[in-house]
């Protein structure tokens, strides 16, 4: 197993085939897992699942209905614990954290099925997620000391300035459950943006969006990616959004890994073709 | 636009407490002919403050934090007996004879007492959810009771003698185990208990609109985006149950102090549920809604005596006709209906 | 010894009350997930119906079951069908304060028909005490019947459930109502059946329960309602053989505790195992384990 005992020391992207950009290579990849694997009492949903992310990376995870796309987001942001193989975060093991022990350590995500703070505004979702940001506790919460009204205002400053990410900012006293669609997956992303993470998951992020939505969306993520400097990673099912905007994708069948690389080899990759896109011809 | 809302909203409440504060008093003091209060009516004025910081206390566990506690009620005989504890070894040792201020003094030791009971409680607690959480609270409400009916207390002097399950203790004994606490000295008052309601709203109003208050409805609302958004979720259910707990504890100890004779029995499940009905009548996790309804259900059974054979029968209808009412669909689209501006209803404890 | 089973005896025979009231528990929250707060309330209606039945209207004591029974059916279906059933798609809190609800307007409608003093409950078994040991054991003819009945029962939805067509359209509602529905089993009628074996068993377990501890009063059913849930939680809830386990545990549990800890902490006993119980398997000794979906 001399294969094994490299991809134990080996601290840079892997494996080789190169999904981590160019300019990332010198660095130390924001994600890494290794010989990570799930089983749900002897299902392997997720099976030895090797992957790099570097630190402005944009990647995408693809691959047909229950591959096992959303189970990698559950156990990278520790929803699940993992039965083998462990994820690191900015190099730091992850083993034994929790998920809010994950989010402080740098990944936010979105989920498939919207999970806002539907009763709150968009403004006090984002506020949310600034918990961990704009710190003040329960006693100056309660009695209003000066360091109240100082952290409101910073806390509140924040917020809007997130939202003008996505042009929400008027929107800040709209209750969150009564936002269109499209609108409740952007602040879903504002609202992951605001825990300052150093990795963004995105689950379906263009889910029931239009065509001119999913090109907004588009240009937001790269937007983000440059103006936050992080990485991000996505689950998507509309293609012209993984190959647009996607440096490295990553196709998983059967909760294993069946093709790394770019979006025009895995475009040209013959087992992606017959497992993921042949499939979806016929389904069509 | 929406700070100044809510602070009007605030506002409201306030004004609300202190304004039927000095209509109380005017007809307590009789000042105005004509327009005085009936001797039944004043002996409920303490309870009623005491119901109203219950059920306020308990909105905050059951509407802001989104878990169903049956055992309110434990907090409150917390309170009540560590109060009249504190209250009589004050007289005792020290011949501290100042009322206010032992009574403020009670008040605060039945708040430390059952804020220290919330903490052990919680710990198991809060790790269950949903119907088990709520069946475990019932639990603990009926353990504090039987341990409190086996608890005996003297005092010999400045000494302070605790017996359990033990009545021959030295000195003269003044918790009798299922006896409860005779010859308390009644140091209530009605001007304390509003001071109090006004400090569990300040609590409460101000916790909500804090960071603190906004991670324990972001739990209630949808605990999973909430860890995934970095909230503790253990830390601030903590928060919200202690903080009830505390409240409970004090209202325990105004109220416990308001009788010469107080016995666990009087905490009992019965109370748990009719705080909690309070809670529900007045709106889950509307603060305003559960001092008027507490307020209301208490004054209601002293004017309609004659149908006090009823109270709970009605109470236990109507409480199944507003759960129906605010939940089931059909009766819901009706209502809509009707009331087209009708803003929806607070939905609860989504955590799946 | 002698002192210890005699002991370990009374805890059986009320381990097998709490395991027949726990069963309708179990059964209610596996099919309609929904905590019957109401549920010791029918045990108590099933108590005064068989007291009436006996005292007022001259029937003999066998007949006076079968009318508690067919009440306890009736009631259960209605209060279901009127209270828990609009609220299917409600949050767990509204259910469970509507069935606390429930169990109130039961109790204080029982008040109000035969008021708040406790009725003398005549047996309904006369079967002669039996005494081992030269006299030091006692078993009395309540006791046989009750561990008899439980058994039976136990027997009986066991097969019930395993074999016949409306047992496996019970488990299948429990599993997943929705695939339950497409495979065109009528979810209503299924959990209005449910109810209406859990109302039976109540009114047999109000029954027995009387007959050992004589006193019927309007509150007679709402604590071994209580701990026969705690037994249902214990044995791990929707499970058969784990109500018989939790209830026959919990009652030798609560019985020992009084004999030899104290009397006055019996019931604090017994909800400090199922505190201890929930930490320790929060899904019951006999229970599974469900996974949150994300």
């Amino acid at each position: 197993m001399t294969q094994k005992r490299k991809l134990d020391t080996k601290m840079v992207p892997m494996p080789s085939m190169a999904i981590v950009p160019e300019r990332d290579v010198d660095k130390r990849p924001v994600l890494e897992t290794r010989h990570l694997g799930i089983e749900f009492g002897g299902l392997k949903a997720v099976e030895d699942f090797n992957i790099a992310v570097g630190p402005t990376e944009i990647c995408g995870l693809i691959g047909p209905n229950g591959a096992g796309k959303t189970t990698v987001f559950n156990l990278l942001t520790k929803v699940y614990q993992p039965t083998s193989g462990t994820v690191l975060i900015n190099g730091k093991d992850t083993h034994g954290m929790n998920t809010v022990q994950a989010n402080k350590a740098g990944i936010a995500r979105t989920f498939q099925n919207i999970r806002l703070f539907n009763n709150m505004t968009v403004e006090e979702n984002v506020r949310i997620g600034l918990h961990n940001q704009v710190k003040y506790g329960m006693f100056s919460g309660i009695f209003r000391m000066p360091n109240y009204w100082k952290q409101e205002k910073k806390q509140h400053e924040h917020a809007l300035d997130l939202l003008s990410i996505f042009d929400m900012q008027d929107m800040a006293d709209v209750k969150a459950g009564s936002l269109p669609y499209g609108a409740q997956r952007r602040l879903e992303i504002v609202r992951a943006l605001a825990t300052h993470p150093s990795l963004l998951l995105l689950d379906e992020p263009a889910a029931g969006m239009n065509p001119h939505e999913t090109e907004e969306l588009m240009e937001n993520i790269i937007k983000i990616r440059d103006q936050f400097q992080i990485a991000v990673m996505l689950i998507e099912h509309d293609m012209n959004l993984v190959m647009g905007i996607c440096e490295g994708i990553c196709v998983l069948n059967y909760g294993r890994v069946i093709a790394k690389g770019t979006p025009d080899e895995i475009q040209q990759n013959p087992v992606v073709i017959e497992a993921y896109l042949g499939k979806q011809k016929e389904a069509e | 636009m929406k700070m100044s809302k809510k602070f009007r909203s605030n506002l409201i409440t306030y004004a609300l407490v202190i304004v039927a504060f000095i209509i109380c008093q005017l007809a307590v003091d009789g000042t105005i002919e004509g327009f005085k209060m009936s001797r039944s009516l004043k002996g409920q004025l303490v309870p009623i403050c005491v119901y109203i910081v219950m059920a306020v206390s308990l909105n905050l566990t059951v509407g802001i934090s989104g878990e169903l506690s049956l055992g309110h009620a434990g907090f409150m005989s917390v309170g009540a007996f560590s109060g009249i504890v504190m209250s009589s070894w004050l007289v005792s040792a020290f011949q501290f004879e100042n009322e206010l201020l032992r009574l403020l003094i009670a008040m605060i030791t039945g708040g430390v007492m059952a804020g220290i009971a919330g903490v052990l409680i919680g710990i198991p607690v809060l790790r269950l959810r949903g119907d088990y959480l709520a069946i475990v609270t019932l639990a603990f409400g009926e353990i504090i009771r039987n341990v409190l009916n086996c608890l005996y207390f003297s005092l010999d002097g400045a000494k302070l003698y605790i017996g359990f399950n033990n009545p021959n203790l030295p000195g003269k004994v003044f918790v009798n185990g299922p006896a409860g606490a005779t010859g308390v000295d009644k140091i209530s008052t009605f001007v304390m208990g509003v001071v109090l309601i006004l400090f569990t709203l300040f609590v409460i109003l101000n916790l909500v609109n804090s960071r603190s208050g906004r991670a324990i409805m972001a739990i209630r609302d949808n605990r999973i985006a909430a860890e995934s958004m970095g909230i503790n979720v253990t830390k601030y259910k903590m928060m919200a149950f202690v903080t009830s707990a505390v409240l409970a504890g004090m209202a325990g100890a105004l109220y416990g102090l308001n009788y010469s004779t107080v016995t666990a029995a009087k905490f009992r499940f019965d109370t748990s549920i009719l705080v909690l009905v309070f809670v529900v009548l007045g709106g889950i996790g509307n603060i305003r809604g559960s001092i008027i309804a507490a307020t209301v259900l208490t004054i209601l059974p002293e004017v309609l005596r004659a149908f006090s054979d009823y109270r709970m029968l009605v109470y236990a209808i109507v409480l199944i006709l507003v759960m129906l009412a605010t939940n089931s669909p059909l009766l819901m689209n009706l209502v809509e209906r009707i009331r087209p501006k009708k803003k929806t209803q607070v939905k609860e404890g989504d955590a799946a | 010894m002698i002192s210890f089973l005699s002991h370990l005896v009374n805890g059986i025979s009320l381990g097998s009350v709490y395991a027949i009231i726990a069963l309708g528990y179990s059964m209610v929250y596996g099919i309609a997930k929904m905590l019957n707060f109401a549920h010791g309330d029918v045990i108590m209606i099933g108590g005064y119906i068989s007291f009436c039945a006996t005292q007022y209207w001259g029937m003999s004591p066998l007949m006076s079951v079968v009318i508690a029974m067919i009440v306890c059916t009736a009631l259960g279906v209605v209060i279901e069908r009127l209270a828990y059933k609009p609220l299917r798609q409600a949050s767990s809190l509204a259910v469970l304060i509507t069935a606390i609800g429930m169990s109130y307007l039961l109790q204080n409608s029982a008040q109000l028909i035969w008021g708040a003093n406790p009725k003398s409950f005549p047996s309904v078994v006369n079967i002669p005490t039996v005494s081992l040991f030269e006299g030091q054991l006692l078993i009395s003819g309540e006791t046989m019947v009750t561990v008899l009945a439980n058994i039976v029962i136990m027997i009986a939805l066991t097969i019930f459930t395993g074999k016949t067509k409306m047992g496996r359209a019970m488990r299948a509602v429990s599993e997943d109502k929705g695939a339950a529905e497409l495979m065109g089993i009528n979810v209503n009628a299924t959990i209005s059946l449910t109810f209406a074996i859990g109302s039976a068993l109540a009114a047999i377990a109000g029954v027995l329960l009387c007959s050992a501890y004589p006193a019927l009063m309007p509150t007679t059913g709402s604590m071994p309602g209580i701990k026969a849930f705690t037994a249902a939680v214990f044995g791990g809830i929707g499970s058969i053989p784990g109500a018989l386990v939790g209830g026959l545990l919990l009652g030798v549990i609560e019985i020992l505790g009084k004999a030899y800890v104290s009397t006055e902490l019996g019931d604090a006993f017994v909800f400090a195992v199922l505190i201890v119980v929930l930490l320790v398997k929060p899904t019951g000794l006999l229970g599974k384990k469900v996974h949150e979906k994300v």
